[in-house]
């Protein structure tokens, strides 16, 4: 229902578009109207979101670049962190675990402070780095590929090791390959976070130039309501390609997300 | 000779956790204590308060009325969330190919909040679809005539936002409540079938015993996704909305806004032990079954 709105919207023409929101716009009397298929379709919103406004492909861009470089940075940090916890059991890896466990727990409010104190320490606040890197070190992904890991049988890492394999070896060619489900449960999970993400630049990103799209979104007024939907429709679209292709990970991930250990 | 083999293993775990560790000490450990340690002093001069951040939070009305709000509202949401995930489940663990139902509730979870939003205006404003349906309806009936009532601006506000938490996150439990129900092993049903047990006491008796561990990850994991409700709630009703969805989370970052650390750490440090006791005692009832 909501994408019906969001596509008929962002092809109707502003005059249209005029006509049926005006109650909205003016806070007047009368209800809202709605068109299953406009009057006079058009594309200009997209024209103009795509062709004459800059800021909005900048924006567009941070959204991107954000997501794919803390995805990145995620694997790179998290997956060996979860191979560690799921290969090498001991007391005290247990104990780390069950730290990281409360970690991913926490909401974003009560990380918000500390987070701040070491941007502004680090000199970090207002760059992009700020969002980066703290969601880099999140537990959420190591969870995640934890979850994966813990299907390899334990015999097959034995016998690589009695074959002679190094340990590094034995992540790369084990390890990798049949953990692939929780890694790429880990992505798409991920994805679908970060590009919705709002709460961390709004606190930590003060420049508007640097917004991704998720926060620039809302606000776009009423008053351009054809440009909105247009750019509502942009910011869907890669969303649901990631949802469809990645439906069964993601289905995976909200099953390894409530393993319990 | 076991000794160090130990080492060994030990020395290996670290070399693959070692990156994972060092971000989560900048960024979490440190950080938190130091958040600690500044809710015992004044932010300006610096000096030692004791608990005066802490009495301060607790006598702050804006503090009591968010942490009302925010109780209120998980209270409402997960028990009902629970429940009609469960709901939406049984007929889905019957079906051999439900794929395309699955997809439909899992759908919303993809959808950008902001993207969300601005449909959820046009049906919740005074002048929006809601409104127009109730209106359509009243002079239908001829019971009542137009309705024009305000639902992000009055306390209907709260269940706007338990409507659209339920709608994102509804996905997320059916597929956890699945996956439990999956997981029950069939011959259990059946010998209890043979055994000459109806469906009702299948249920009552085998499967919702079964359930009780995907029942405690799905209330710890809405309890979690309960907390960025806060994006709906900014976005239709902005930094101070009507009274009964003003939460925990407008508020913190309204104090952060205003450079009020002192009393956001002590807010923090509450917040922070009060959630970690609530998993300590769910994770207690559930292992004491």
């Amino acid at each position: 229902m909501p994408v019906f709105f969001l596509i008929t919207g962002s092809v109707m023409g502003n005059m249209e578009l005029r006509e049926y929101l005006s109650p909205v716009i003016s806070d007047g009397a009368g209800f809202i109207s709605w068109k299953v298929i406009p009057d006079y379709p058009t594309f200009e919103h997209y024209g103009k979101l795509l062709f004459m406004t800059p800021q909005f492909f900048v924006l567009f861009w941070n959204s991107i670049k954000l997501t794919v470089i803390i995805l990145a940075g995620q694997l790179i940090v998290g997956v060996p962190a979860a191979w560690g916890f799921a290969v090498y059991k001991f007391k005290g890896s247990e104990v780390i675990f069950a730290l990281y466990v409360v970690l991913m727990l926490l909401p974003f409010q009560v990380t918000m402070l500390s987070s701040y104190l070491v941007l502004n320490t680090l000199g970090m606040l207002d760059t992009h780095s700020a969002v980066i890197l703290p969601a880099v070190f999140s537990t959420f992904p190591v969870f995640l590929a934890y979850g994966g890991f813990r299907t390899i049988p334990m015999q097959l890492i034995e016998a690589a090791r009695i074959d002679g394999a190094g340990e590094f070896r034995i992540f790369c060619k084990i390890g990798l390959p049949l953990g692939k489900s929780g890694i790429l449960s880990a992505v798409v999970l991920g994805y679908l976070e970060y590009w919705n993400m709002m709460e961390q630049p709004m606190a930590f990103i003060e420049n508007k130039a640097l917004w991704p799209l998720s926060l620039y979104l809302p606000e776009i007024t009423w008053s351009q309501a054809g440009s909105a939907f247009a750019a509502s429709v942009i910011t869907l679209v890669p969303a649901v390609f990631v949802f469809i292709w990645g439906q069964d990970y993601l289905e995976q991930g909200i099953i390894f997300s409530g393993l319990k250990e | 000779m076991r000794k160090r083999s130990h080492f060994t293993w030990r020395s290996k775990f670290i070399l693959f956790m070692a990156p994972s560790l060092v971000g989560m000490f900048i960024f979490v450990i440190i950080p938190f204590a130091d958040v600690v340690r500044r809710s015992f002093y004044t932010v300006v001069t610096k000096q030692f308060s004791g608990f005066t951040n802490y009495r301060t939070i607790f006598t702050n009305q804006a503090f009591m009325l968010a942490v009302k709000n925010t109780l209120r509202f998980t209270l409402v949401c997960i028990p009902l969330l629970v429940l009609i995930g469960l709901l939406a489940a049984l007929p889905l663990s019957k079906l051999k190919n439900a794929g395309a139902i699955k997809s439909l509730y899992l759908f919303p979870l993809a959808m950008p909040t902001a993207t969300v939003v601005m449909v959820w205006k046009m049906f919740f404003y005074r002048q929006g679809f809601i409104n127009l349906l109730l209106t359509k309806l009243g002079t239908m009936s001829g019971l009542w005539g137009e309705v024009h009532k305000d639902y992000l601006g009055s306390s209907a506000a709260f269940w706007v936002l338990v409507i659209s938490y339920i709608w994102k996150n509804t996905g997320y439990t059916v597929i956890l409540w699945l996956a439990g129900i999956l997981g029950i092993p069939n011959e259990l049903l059946e010998a209890a079938r043979v055994d000459g047990a109806s469906e009702r006491q299948c249920f009552m008796k085998i499967v919702l015993p079964n359930l009780k561990g995907s029942l405690y990850t799905i209330v710890i994991l809405s309890f979690l996704n309960s907390f960025k409700i806060y994006r709906e709630a900014y976005l239709t009703a902005g930094a101070y909305p009507q009274q009964d969805i003003y939460l925990l989370q407008h508020l913190f970052n309204n104090w952060f806004v205003n450079l009020d650390f002192d009393k956001m750490a002590a807010a923090t440090v509450c917040v922070g032990v009060f959630l970690f006791i609530v998993i300590l005692i769910l994770q207690r009832l559930w292992d004491s079954r």
